[in-house]
């Protein structure tokens, strides 16, 4: 009870900001269309939960984040880790990050369309390219940060090499790891959203721009409203898991 | 030939920037089995890098370092080694901790369980199995991790100024309770400080070493009855402080002009 009414409190800005939203609407400053009020933006979004093209667009979103970054994950820590334990993956593929880092991703959305065209594969394929070196980044800079007397106590406790890698470099990379997922995650909504905007027929992000070309304001406003909410749902759960993960740390 | 020989021992430290330093050179050094030796010196002459290599987690370049004659290759549950910062497994509980060189004997689970319970009861920590480091005064994780090293039986016991971390009232009382420890369960005990009363207090034997390149510039004979209570406040005590000091003194003001340089 208290954690909600804590909760309640900490978001009641947000009440307060629809409130002004929707007394600015109905003034007759703005036109309509430009910001329709908060309760027309909520009945246009029940109007699409009802005929389900909120549910449809939403799963398919959600499927191409969540297999596009699943594979971020597990390819970006794959390298990350081989990069740390492996000098030869290193010296191959720091230069290939080193170039692709500072790259602004969207410029592969129509790179990743003209490979695989308008459907999920290029969108998980942008989503995994463009989230992967941020995990590859921390699950490197992770291992590296191994305290060495660590690795040490555990070789003199029994462990053999290989053992000692991972008992002790695999969990103390896993701060950092966490880290760098959480970027990938803010990183693939941003992917996900802009990709479907332009080259697609499903999605989120299409639903959000073939309202908007069709003068549907609310409806427009509705679904990105919903995007925000989402994106700050999964990154709350992200976040409590992280919390649930690194418990030691206090 | 039992114990730990040291024979001709040199060792190059390599820093990612700059050149080689010569860390250590020419170490001759036997130490007898359940004996408790300080190596003792100012920071840089070397006495934690001497450690490490008996301990195996530096390789051996030149000279030799034999234990019960077998030449050392790296590191093994024979010498169990304690650091200056602990180096619990954070991510584990204390029992965790204690457990983890148990899962490497052969032994039941139930036994496991049993020896670490009681090496944790040992060292004042019963009540605190499930805490994390994080959650544990400085003491009470070196406390851990004494109990993590010594419930796999070490023949030798490394210790890399392990209560140098610590205040002082709690290092007096660890010192008093290792002291306790090696006298009921004999281990010999390699003891690196730069304590000139901790050393004279726990150790029989003082090995005084000299800074850049670090060589063993004495052996020191403390032989002060370590069981008497009044020991520190005796008058053998303070001579042989008197003693050890002067033999340091001069290496740890060559110490501090060198950290000038």
């Amino acid at each position: 009870m208290n954690t909600l009414s804590s909760a309640f409190l900490r978001y009641s800005p947000l009440l307060i900001l629809a409130l002004a939203w929707e007394v600015a609407a109905r003034s007759g400053l703005f036109s309509s269309s430009a910001l329709p009020p908060i309760s027309k933006i909520a009945a246009a979004w029940v109007d699409l939960a009802r005929n389900g093209d909120l549910a449809g667009n939403t799963l398919a979103s959600l499927w191409r984040t969540g297999a596009g970054l699943a594979l971020a994950i597990l390819i970006g820590a794959i390298l990350g880790f081989a990069m740390a334990f492996w000098r030869g993956a290193e010296t191959a593929l720091s230069p290939v990050v080193e170039l692709f880092y500072p790259l602004p991703k969207s410029a592969l959305i129509p790179v990743t369309a003209l490979w695989l065209g308008f459907g999920d594969g290029s969108k998980i394929l942008l989503i995994c390219m463009g989230c992967m070196l941020p995990v590859t980044m921390g699950a490197f800079n992770g291992a590296l940060s191994a305290d060495r007397t660590l690795l040490w106590s555990a070789r003199s406790l029994g462990a053999s090499r290989l053992r000692s890698m991972w008992d002790v470099v695999l969990p103390s990379a896993v701060p950092e790891l966490l880290n760098g997922i959480r970027t990938a995650l803010a990183l693939s909504f941003v992917l996900l959203v802009s990709s479907e905007l332009i080259v697609s027929r499903e999605g989120l992000g299409y639903l959000i721009g073939f309202l908007g070309a069709n003068g549907t304001y609310e409806g427009m406003f509705a679904v990105v409203l919903t995007v925000a909410f989402i994106g700050f749902l999964a990154d709350r759960i992200y976040e409590a898991f992280v919390r649930r993960t690194l418990a030691w740390r206090e | 030939m039992s114990g730990i020989v040291v024979e001709g021992l040199r060792h190059l430290y390599r820093p990612k920037r700059g050149s080689p330093v010569l860390a250590l050179e020419d170490v001759n050094l036997r130490v007898g089995d359940q004996e408790f030796i300080a190596l003792l010196g100012p920071s840089g002459c070397g006495k934690s890098t001497l450690l490490y290599l008996m301990g195996g987690f530096l390789p051996v370049e030149s000279g030799r370092i034999t234990v019960d004659g077998a030449p050392v290759s790296g590191p093994g549950p024979d010498r169990g080694i304690v650091f200056q910062h602990f180096a619990l497994f954070p991510w584990k509980t204390v029992l965790q901790n204690v457990l983890y060189g148990l899962e490497r004997q052969p032994m039941a689970q139930a036994e496991r369980e049993e020896r670490a319970r009681a090496f944790i009861k040992m060292v004042g920590l019963s009540g605190f199995e499930n805490n994390y480091p994080s959650q544990l005064s400085g003491g009470m994780k070196q406390r851990a991790a004494i109990a993590r090293t010594l419930a796999i039986d070490p023949k030798v016991l490394l210790m890399d100024e392990p209560f140098g971390a610590l205040d002082a009232q709690t290092r007096h009382l660890m010192q008093t309770e290792l002291l306790a420890i090696w006298r009921r369960t004999p281990k010999t005990v390699i003891f690196v400080t730069h304590d000139v009363q901790e050393a004279v207090y726990l150790a029989q034997r003082i090995v005084v070493m000299s800074a850049r390149p670090g060589r063993i510039k004495e052996i020191v004979e403390v032989g002060l009855d370590k069981a008497d209570p009044e020991l520190t406040r005796s008058r053998a005590f303070a001579d042989m402080s008197d003693h050890v000091w002067s033999l340091v003194r001069d290496e740890a003001i060559k110490a501090q002009a060198g950290v000038g340089l």
